[in-house]
């Protein structure tokens, strides 16, 4: 009986399946930037995973005999006021932008995806006590909680990321909140639980499936405005320190060279700008792909 | 409309008091601020020393309590560098910050409004693809590259403004207008995009209704149509973005400020961080956390008074 209905199950999924897949296609087809901007986010990435067997170079390693080179043959990208090379520098830069953007939106997803699911589905005091936890942490521009909070826990990558994290959390507990509020009451969950489903397994098998794609778009977005925040903390000294390639750290050091070695501040602004620019366009080309309310436009 | 106000009002007690224990508990996050002030080195004895002089040797409520009163009086305590009232640093520095951000808003709105007007105008056509290209562009781009780019352009290429320092444009209206140009420009851009986007959809909005379409088929001019008629109304629920653009801006300040040498609030915070001055730091974030609270009541309040429906709903 079972290998029944799971084969029926996977003879109803196929076709569903393929229409996805083409239907993916034709939007990617129809969407040349989001086409374009998921392409760049692939090299851009790969590029950082690839780094320690891409780069030319040792990025610590300085060469005095190389200072504030322009771009040329030895060095593509030139070097910077300690004659590092800035392409290994860059790649290796890279790999810190997406480590902080991903991990600090892991950390922000689970703690804002556990305290708002348990607060819109149970609501209560648990509800009325975290939203005003969050109102108020709300009422603090994200980067100035983000830049109190890697000041007082140090510098550093991973305090970087956790403060980060920690800045985007109650974001991201609202808006699983609004979802789970929205459907705590359809149909289907009252069948589940109506089927006697305990009330926690309704909560995770049927609920939280189904708000999946706006935090699936509101975390793409967050990784980018959180790459910017972790560049911003290094522009301003207080995130990733030297001598740990860090694109923001990198225009620190840069910006006083505009004049003499502009290629520096440039060329480290333009990867890390083009890197969050790809990725608020692969978001927005996300947002018109799980938005339910535009599906039936196309 | 009074009880409308009475009822956003009675909200923010709680609110208001979250807001000062965060401010306060942020330099325990750390761990013992005793140590971050007196280092890893530092001995017993040190210290102590530093715990009785800044009171951390009382319990933590009591701690927060006595800083909670005084905070009401409206002392924010003395700075550990400057030994002056942070109160009054934070008023001489935050002229630089206010001139910065309005000059910043009325930037935005000089970008935004006609382009999201003739974005909506236009759907579809060259003029709408760029306008919605540069708000993305606006949106997306971090501020400090834009800036960098800003300072290259018009500072070091074409040396027609200043790359950074202050001077007050009320003493010297247009050298100080020119310095504060380009941070104004470089803060304005990402939310001239947020509003371009805003006022765009608005309009198609309200171009679509029926008032609209009675006022053209009374035979009125198309600009009237747009500008007195479609626009007044499509600019309501920019009230509310400005609202809460007032946090991304405050926010970018910090940035900015230190890019660009403006002795502003934003760079105070910065350099009480690298100074471990806590007074400062907790005055500094209490202030501008108020003044985002403030500000988002002000736009429900002015919300509610341009649209009837809300305070009647």
């Amino acid at each position: 009986m079972e290998t029944t209905v799971h084969l029926a199950e996977r003879v109803a999924r196929y076709p569903r399946r393929a229409a996805r897949a083409s239907w993916l296609i034709r939007f990617l087809r129809r969407n040349p930037v989001v086409l374009a901007a998921a392409g760049a986010l692939a090299v851009i990435t790969a590029a950082g995973i690839l780094a320690p067997h891409l780069a030319p170079h040792d990025p610590a390693a300085q060469d005095y005999s190389a200072l504030l080179t322009s771009p040329g043959q030895r060095h593509l990208f030139g070097t910077d006021h300690l004659g590092r090379d800035l392409l290994s520098r860059m790649l290796f830069g890279i790999r810190v932008s997406l480590v902080a953007g991903l991990a600090s939106v892991l950390i922000a997803a689970a703690v804002g995806l556990t305290v708002g699911a348990v607060a819109g589905f149970w609501m209560g005091w648990w509800d009325t006590a975290t939203m005003r936890v969050v109102d108020a942490l709300q009422a603090f521009p994200i980067l100035v909680l983000a830049t109190a909070l890697n000041a007082v826990l140090g510098p550093g990558l991973g305090n970087t990321i956790m403060a980060v994290g920690v800045v985007y959390a109650p974001s991201f507990a609202r808006l699983t909140r609004g979802q789970v509020l929205s459907l705590r009451h359809r149909e289907f969950v009252e069948a589940a639980r109506a089927l006697g489903m305990a009330e926690g397994r309704v909560l995770v098998r049927h609920v939280l499936p189904n708000i999946l794609g706006p935090l699936i778009v509101f975390a793409s977005v967050s990784m980018a405005t959180a790459i910017q925040i972790e560049a911003s903390l290094s522009f301003l000294g207080l995130g990733v320190q030297p001598p740990t390639p860090s694109l923001g750290a990198m225009l620190r050091e840069g910006y006083p060279y505009l004049e003499s070695a502009s290629w520096w501040p440039l060329l480290t602004g333009t990867l890390l700008a083009g890197l969050i620019l790809c990725l608020n366009f692969f978001a927005d080309g996300l947002r018109d792909l799980l938005d339910p309310r535009l599906q039936g436009r196309r | 409309m009074t009880a409308y106000i009475l009822g956003r009002l009675s909200a923010m007690p709680i609110t208001l008091l979250l807001v000062t224990l965060t401010v306060f508990l942020l330099i325990f996050v750390g761990g013992d601020p005793a140590v971050v002030l007196g280092g890893d080195e530092a001995d017993r004895a040190t210290l102590q020393r530093i715990r009785a002089e800044f009171g951390l040797d009382r319990p933590v409520p009591v701690q927060y309590a006595d800083w909670l009163l005084r905070v009401v009086r409206g002392d924010l305590g003395r700075s550990m560098r400057t030994n002056q009232q942070v109160s009054v640093e934070i008023g001489r520095r935050m002229v630089p910050t206010l001139q910065l951000g309005v000059l910043a808003v009325a930037i935005s709105l000089a970008i935004a409004v006609p382009a999201g007007v003739i974005s909506a105008v236009r759907r579809n056509t060259i003029p709408d693809y760029a306008c919605r290209l540069l708000a993305t562009l606006g949106i997306s781009l971090p501020n400090f590259w834009l800036g960098i780019l800003l300072v290259l352009g018009l500072a070091v290429l074409l040396p027609w403004l200043p790359a950074g320092g202050y001077i007050d444009p009320f003493t010297a209206p247009l050298e100080g207008l020119k310095t504060l140009l380009l941070p104004a420009v470089t803060l304005g851009m990402g939310m001239a995009g947020v509003l371009t986007r805003m006022i765009r959809s608005s309009m198609l909005d309200v171009l679509g209704e029926d008032y609209v379409r009675t006022a053209r088929s009374k035979g009125l001019v198309e600009s009237v149509v747009v500008l007195r008629h479609a626009m007044r109304n499509a600019l309501i629920p920019v009230v509310t973005v400005l609202g809460l653009q007032v946090r991304t801006i405050i926010g970018g300040t910090i940035v900015i400020e230190t890019l660009f040498a403006l002795p502003g609030v934003g760079r105070m915070l910065v350099d009480g961080f690298f100074a471990r001055d806590f007074p400062l730091v907790q005055g500094v974030i209490l202030v501008i956390a108020l003044s985002v609270v403030l500000a988002n009541l002000v736009v429900d309040v002015a919300y509610a008074y341009l649209d009837p429906r809300i305070r009647y709903a």
